[in-house]
């Protein structure tokens, strides 16, 4: 069984009305236990519709999307979905509700009643896993836009959330601030086993993961890993989007008559094919 | 003619415990019909100091002027002075107000005093401009467009002002890959068929490699350089303690060179890049 799986999901906004919308037409999608995946695809594709059915923030209009086996349908299993299902959006400051870090960090496991010691053990534990223990007492305005979402991230594993979805996380960060989320969600994923949803515009971003989900115009059109999917630039073209810059310099290189054999999507790939 | 900062600082909350040096002695110019780049990481003074472009901030201590005019005194010409700077904040999405494209677009014009036909071919043209149809959007709410069509509308609303200096907060942040390339053509375009001049706040290095004549670094409120892009990028050192990175060519060059591969390591763009790989690997006659 996957850990989230779509079967036909589709969305449409405003159903019945005048200004009715389809968003994400019949997507089938399994995503594995401790997978890190990647979604592409430009503005409007219906990426971010298609992850708020992950926690059940959306319903599918017909079609199933089942989270560890419990459809996001069955609202019996809602609050299961999202306890498992953690999402961090693009802005810092619209998802940080407290005054001082560790209360926002807390503010979830107090809502759904924990005891006041087990709460202060995952607050620590959380602000630990993401860096962030020194800054604990800090009011969150006085953090940068990466410490934000670092702190955003703790109030998910707080939680004990199984799985991260992360909807374009980078968007407003400074490049040290894009490494250190970056670097968190990369961490988490391979030392605590996190299943993790990570959708941006950024190439790079999308060749850490496993696996890559291509979007475009409410379809699922592609999908596979990172060297898969930024193999066919002129398709990756076509849809809008890029591939990382070292595979864009390949091909390049490439079109003026270089021989270059290997698949290319990082510096040490483009390096090693052309200083050898 | 330029945008002149003279010694500018800049303090936050003056006198109270919350006190704080923004911008410390400042002094860079602006070119006229140049695209300038400013870069630093988030708190490095970058949208405080842009505020001071067209006196919607007032400086602690220091002057600006906008083509040889102190902005800062009141009189008639200082005003129309500030006018000549327009300022496209970031996510300008959100300052969308009216009830149409085509009254949000006008409320600068008509602010500005110019005549119902005048502000009515402004629209016209600025709308054309950012690729909106006149005729199917000018009358719908700007809260019904994409993204990606909202931030253009915005950016119409000060293009409308016809500014001779555009300041662009990030412009392209949030958009995808495409959205992202387009957008900068236009304002190259504007650049190269107005003249306008360009200042772009950014913390993307390759963006800032592809478009800017002039570059000015800013950290912890100081300008620790101001530089034509190949002597900027040739800092590395400087670039990474003011917290940002190299562009990922000029990256992708540095590695190839120090595993032998012979290039002079000028490039920082695409197209140069190649041809310096290729022209080092003939010498080598491995192509």
């Amino acid at each position: 069984m996957s850990f989230i799986e779509c079967v036909d999901l589709t969305h449409i906004y405003n159903a019945g009305m005048e200004n009715e919308m389809l968003a994400v037409e019949n997507v089938n999608i399994k995503i594995e236990e401790g997978e890190f995946v990647a979604i592409l695809g430009t503005n409007g594709s219906g990426k971010s519709t298609l992850a708020k059915h992950f926690n059940g923030l959306l319903l599918p209009s017909s079609g199933k999307c089942l989270v560890d086996g419990m459809d996001t349908k069955d609202e019996e299993h809602t609050y299961d979905i999202r306890r498992q299902i953690g999402m961090v959006f693009q802005n810092p400051d619209n998802q940080i509700i407290a005054a001082i870090v560790e209360d926002d960090v807390g503010f979830g496991p107090e809502n759904i009643g924990l005891d006041p010691h087990e709460i202060r053990r995952n607050v620590t534990a959380a602000l630990r896993a993401v860096d962030m223990e020194e800054y604990r007492h800090f009011s969150p305005h006085h953090l940068s836009g990466g410490q934000k979402q670092r702190v955003a991230i703790a109030g998910a594993l707080a939680m004990n959330t199984k799985c991260l979805v992360l909807d374009e996380p980078t968007a407003m960060l400074d490049p040290r601030g894009r490494h250190e989320v970056m670097d968190t969600v990369s961490r988490l994923n391979k030392e605590r086993g996190i299943t993790t949803v990570y959708i941006t515009h950024f190439m790079e971003e999308a060749a850490m993961a496993d696996r890559i989900f291509v979007m475009d115009q409410k379809h699922l059109v592609a999908s596979g890993t990172p060297r898969e999917i930024f193999r066919d630039i002129g398709a990756m073209k076509k849809r809008g989007l890029a591939v990382p810059m070292a595979a864009e310099m390949a091909y390049r290189l490439q079109q003026k008559g270089l021989r270059i054999t290997e698949s290319i999507i990082n510096t040490e790939d483009l390096v090693r094919a052309i200083c050898q | 003619m330029s945008i002149e900062l003279k010694n500018i600082s800049y303090t936050y909350m003056p006198k109270t415990p919350f006190e704080h040096l923004a911008l410390d002695d400042i002094s860079i110019t602006v070119p006229e019909g140049k695209i300038t780049a400013i870069a630093g990481h988030t708190g490095s003074g970058k949208s405080t100091l842009i505020q001071h472009f067209n006196g919607l901030l007032k400086p602690s201590k220091g002057t600006i002027l906008v083509d040889g005019v102190d902005i800062g005194k009141k009189n008639t010409e200082a005003k129309a002075a500030r006018r000549k700077v327009g300022i496209v904040f970031q996510y300008p999405e959100y300052q969308l107000f009216e009830e149409t494209i085509s009254k949000d677009i006008s409320f600068g014009p008509m602010n500005i005093g110019c005549s119902e036909a005048e502000t009515l071919e402004r629209v016209k043209q600025a709308m054309a401009f950012v690729n909106l149809d006149y005729d199917k959007y000018a009358h719908r709410s700007p809260f019904q467009l994409s993204g990606g069509q909202k931030r253009r509308a915005a950016i119409a609303g000060i293009l409308a002002l016809q500014p001779k200096y555009l300041v662009l907060d990030e412009p392209t942040a949030g958009l995808d890959p495409k959205g992202r390339e387009a957008l900068m053509e236009k304002f190259r375009r504007l650049h190269r068929e107005r003249g306008t001049t360009i200042v772009l706040i950014s913390h993307n290095m390759d963006n800032i490699a592809s478009y800017a004549d002039n570059v000015i670094i800013l950290n912890k409120g100081k300008v620790t350089m101001e530089a034509p892009p190949e002597e900027v990028f040739s800092q590395k050192e400087l670039i990474s303690q003011a917290g940002l990175e190299l562009p990922e060519v000029k990256t992708i060059m540095n590695e190839l060179a120090q595993n032998g591969l012979e290039i002079q390591n000028n490039a920082y763009t695409m197209d140069k890049a190649v041809e310096e790989i290729i022209e080092a690997l003939r010498r080598k006659g491995k192509c």
